[in-house]
């Protein structure tokens, strides 16, 4: 399932809510990414962040991501929910939450979900701080990360 | 057809969205992108480095050198950053 929303998450309820009435599911992995208030060593020099998406686009992208991980790994249950709009250090940014038996597959596909998402789905993060505001500029890890998983039959 | 920019270059080109009619030997992003950079000194100033801008045909990503065919929306913008 995939979410776009401006409000804040609760991990905790997302969970349960993806576990509720379920026994099948023997592991659930879930990673949450949240806003930090510092680029580089400093902290303390951001002190909002502004997360901008193509909607419609951002939706297409991130289903089709989530299909491929179904497709690679026996999942019950995934759960994608990115947050949009003005944030402040310290906020909830992205849950990546995924169910399956075992836990093999639950990790791998919570880590194919981030890599993937960090470099397909269209979102945009603007930091400010007192020296000004900064678009974020994409990080070649990233891609390299992303370009692990398409060694085998790539997303995209 | 349906431009859409984002991110700095939405910033650069000075807004969101719009309707243009492209010239028929516009065939591809990069020769969308060329035309585009003679539309004026915003245009040339967002797409200066066109190299680095990311585009997407009909919400799909595509490179430059895809075809845009009767393509209905395309967007243009930086690498992605979100997560």
């Amino acid at each position: 399932m995939i979410r776009i929303q401006t409000e804040d998450f609760d991990v905790g309820a997302e969970i349960a809510a993806l576990r509720s009435g379920r026994t099948d599911i023997g592991a659930v992995v879930s990673f949450t990414g949240t806003v930090r208030d510092h680029a580089g060593q400093e902290t303390g020099d951001i002190t909002e962040m502004t997360l901008e998406h193509y909607p419609g686009m951002t939706e297409t992208e991130l289903a089709r991501i989530e299909a491929e991980a179904k497709k690679r790994w026996p999942l019950q249950a995934s759960l994608i929910v990115h947050r949009v709009g003005t944030l402040k250090p310290g906020d909830n940014i992205v849950l990546v939450v995924t169910a399956s038996a075992h836990r093999d597959a639950a990790f791998d596909a919570a880590r194919f979900l981030m890599d993937y998402l960090k470099t397909h789905a269209p979102f945009w993060k603007r930091e400010s701080g007192p020296s000004g505001d900064k678009w974020v500029e994409a990080k070649e890890s990233d891609d390299a990360a992303t370009t692990r998983w398409s060694r085998n039959n790539a997303a995209g | 057809m349906r431009l859409l920019y984002f991110a700095w270059v939405k910033e650069k080109v000075g807004h969101a969205a719009e309707d243009v009619e492209v010239p028929g030997d516009v065939a591809t992003v990069a020769e969308l992108i060329a035309w585009l950079k003679t539309r004026g000194p915003e245009f040339a100033h967002a797409f200066e480095r066109a190299e680095v801008i990311r585009a997407a045909v009909d919400q799909t990503h595509a490179r430059h050198d895809a075809k845009i065919g009767d393509a209905r929306e395309i967007a243009f913008f930086p690498p992605v950053t979100g997560g």
